[in-house]
């Protein structure tokens, strides 16, 4: 048992990088491409791992709140944008359930193995600053102090962003048919309707 | 606790004041609708050029953020060349944007943002900020690229720019992390203390150099990175392929030159040779590439290819010499492609704007002074002695000449003869072939701007009383670095 304990990280790391990197390949060797979006959050999954291990756990929550949650939006962009078929899908649905299970096995895998290394071994893997003060808030006490230009110049390449994208998509549409409420209301009879005295025999010619 | 110091900021307040009129020029793009485009365009103007001159009326040297953020004499005067050629691109802009149908507001804040983004290159003092500033400027060239996005050769011009941009960004982000692996640290003057009298150099950090030579190798289109530069050049709508030919060039240089002296300034003897075979290959590919074109903006980027050779054979000289020589042959090149860019836009005729270098047969013919200031500018492009090109040139080989890298030297003559074949080419055209097309009348401000280039070139710059107080600045600037 103590010989476990003493090769437990070392076990969990290799595990961890071993299953980044198959899952990153699985990610290109895929067919289909809702199953390369499930690999690639298993490879984001088993990084964010590996940041807990070196104790650097603000970029672990980080890797997975922005990455596997974008991933979450990114993966709705293929089902809608890719001709997935759904019943098709939906068809195979249990012909999936085990691959869909061994990914999910190796997650909770992985997360228990996470779990243990830390709490055997307290100091090796989860390391604080000096001060006790934890990575979050030794980052909150830099971010916008020390590295407030950085910060500062990063959120102005993020408003350029936007402005590139707006610039490049959005296009002034002909045709298009708005309601005009106050041109709707401002509509009188004069305007709106004709009284025509018809001829009889003639019609109304134009 | 950590103490701000507010005083810290009127080393960047050049680019403070780009930063907070970005903003407002947008709210107010947004609201004027009629007059929008133009209103935000002659801001953008003002306040570019309050940008070039800031540095020189806040003239004090000094760093901001812990060493981030360099002010001194070389940044003012390169930002100065950058808020001037930027301004001279957005003016001469306009009236192609209007023809085209294509003119939005847009387009003023993207050209901010770049320039934005090449103040904080120019001025990086750290690896963060330089990729930050890098990206900027980056960023806002793609999306200009592609402005004109029902084009389907802009479109493709925007996407090869993006992708091989990417890339050169990867290759930058990797030599930087190996760099920051090996030495321990972001800071320029950290890293050169690390790197010491040169005897601490690992192979991680010189890997690590040569990567970032390679990823600023793809911003200045030096051969062999330079594939996208033709296609980009001639699928960008034309004024943004002038603004693309001279400002952005011209801070990755600055860039690549704070790099050569700053941190890696003990390892002249490493960057020595690649910057000498990025050289070597630019010049070559930049002559022998530009014979066959056809288009005249294809034929550009072929010379500026060539160009940023010549301007990185006076890198490799090293030292302040080498600095001086690479700034003049810059200023030179900068008012000659700001010049020669307002010239072909007066290529139009009434069904459209024309590439063509076959367009401008029998020129002299009908439009006499337009024929006179592209000669001038050819001349002065190949070198021709009595144009201020000449001097141009002459002061980035004189430097490497006196390095001792003679054969260098004979190899930029040798290609610069090449070169001569094609300047000239475009000149027979002008004087001596049949009338092809009948130019309308062009717009003024082009007139005027391409005129006042070619009067800077023939002879103004070369009057003693314009050239030594430019000359003063320039050595200035070089010195500040060392």
């Amino acid at each position: 048992m103590e010989n476990f304990v003493e090769i437990l990280p070392g076990l969990t790391f290799y595990t961890l990088s071993a299953v980044a990197v198959a899952a990153a390949f699985m990610v290109i060797a895929a067919r289909n491409p809702v199953h390369s979006v499930m690999y690639l959050i298993l490879t984001f999954f088993s990084a964010a791992g590996l940041f807990v291990l070196m104790g650097a756990e603000f970029l672990a929550l980080l890797l997975i709140m922005v990455y596997v949650g974008a991933v979450a939006v990114l993966f709705l962009f293929v089902v809608m944008m890719l001709d997935v078929d759904f019943v098709e899908m939906k068809q195979g649905f249990l012909q999936y359930l085990p691959i869909g299970g061994v990914v999910a096995c190796i997650l909770l895998a992985e997360m228990i193995m996470v779990g243990a290394a830390s709490l055997v071994n307290p100091g090796e893997s989860v390391k604080y600053a000096t001060g006790g003060t934890s990575n979050i808030e030794a980052i909150g006490n830099v971010l916008y102090t020390q590295y407030a230009f950085f910060f500062e110049a990063v959120g102005l390449i993020l408003l350029l962003a936007m402005v590139g994208a707006i610039v490049l998509t959005l296009r002034k549409r002909g045709g298009v048919k708005k309601q005009n409420v106050s041109a709707q209301i401002a509509r009188t009879r004069e305007g709106g309707v004709e009284l025509v005295d018809v001829k009889p025999g003639e019609g109304i010619g134009s | 606790m950590y103490e701000f110091d507010f005083g810290q900021l009127s080393f960047l307040i050049g680019e403070i004041v780009l930063a907070i009129t970005v903003g407002e020029l947008l709210l107010i793009g947004v609201f004027a609708r009629k007059h929008g485009a133009s209103i935000v365009r002659y801001m953008s103007i003002a306040v570019l050029l309050i940008f070039a001159f800031s540095g020189f009326v806040f003239n004090d040297p000094g760093t901001a953020f812990d060493g981030a953020f360099i002010s001194d004499a070389f940044s003012h005067y390169v930002k100065a060349l950058i808020g001037l050629s930027a301004a001279a691109a957005l003016w001469f802009s306009r009236d192609w944007f209007k023809q085209e149908g294509l003119d939005q507001y847009e387009y003023s804040i993207l050209m901010i943002f770049a320039v934005l983004g090449m103040g904080i290159m120019v001025s990086s003092g750290n690896l963060l900020t330089m990729y930050i500033g890098l990206e900027m400027q980056a960023l806002a060239l793609y999306v200009m690229a592609a402005f004109n996005r029902d084009s389907l050769r802009a479109s493709e011009a925007g996407l090869k720019y993006f992708v091989l941009g990417a890339l050169s960004s990867g290759m930058l982000l990797y030599g930087m992390s190996l760099i920051y692996g090996f030495t321990g640290t972001l800071s320029f003057t950290e890293i050169g203390a690390v790197i010491g009298g040169g005897d601490n150099m690992s192979a991680g950090i010189i890997a690590g150099l040569v990567f970032m030579l390679a990823g600023m190798a793809f911003k200045i289109s030096a051969a062999p990175f330079h594939m996208w530069t033709p296609d980009v050049y001639e699928g960008a709508p034309t004024p943004v392929t002038g603004f693309f030919a001279a400002a952005p060039k011209l801070a990755a240089l600055a860039l690549i030159t704070r790099l050569i002296t700053g941190p890696f300034g003990e390892m002249q003897h490493s960057w020595q040779q690649v910057i000498i075979v990025l050289a070597v290959m630019s010049m070559v590919v930049g002559a022998f590439g530009a014979l066959t074109q056809t288009n005249i903006k294809r034929l550009l980027a072929y010379s500026s290819i060539a160009n940023m050779g010549y301007a990185l054979v006076a890198l490799a000289a090293g030292g302040a010499a080498g600095v001086t020589g690479m700034l003049i042959f810059m200023s030179v090149y900068l008012v000659t492609i700001v010049g020669v860019f307002a010239a072909i836009l007066q290529m139009r005729t009434r069904e459209g704007a024309l590439e063509g270098i076959a367009d401008l047969g029998g020129l002299s013919k009908s439009n006499l002074p337009l024929s006179l200031i592209l000669t001038i500018l050819m001349f002065s492009l190949a070198g021709i002695p009595f144009f201020v090109g000449f001097f141009g040139k002459w002061s980035a080989l004189a430097p490497a000449f006196d390095a001792g890298l003679i054969w260098l030297v004979v190899i930029a003559l040798l290609s610069s003869v090449v070169g001569a074949f094609y300047y000239l080419r475009v000149v027979k055209v002008i004087w001596f072939d049949d009338q092809a097309h009948e130019f309308v009348k062009p717009v003024r401000s082009l007139a005027v701007l391409s005129s006042f280039a070619a009067i800077l070139l023939f002879p103004v710059l070369w009057l003693p009383f314009v050239s030594a107080p430019a000359l003063a600045l320039i050595e200035t600037a070089a010195a500040s670095l060392f």
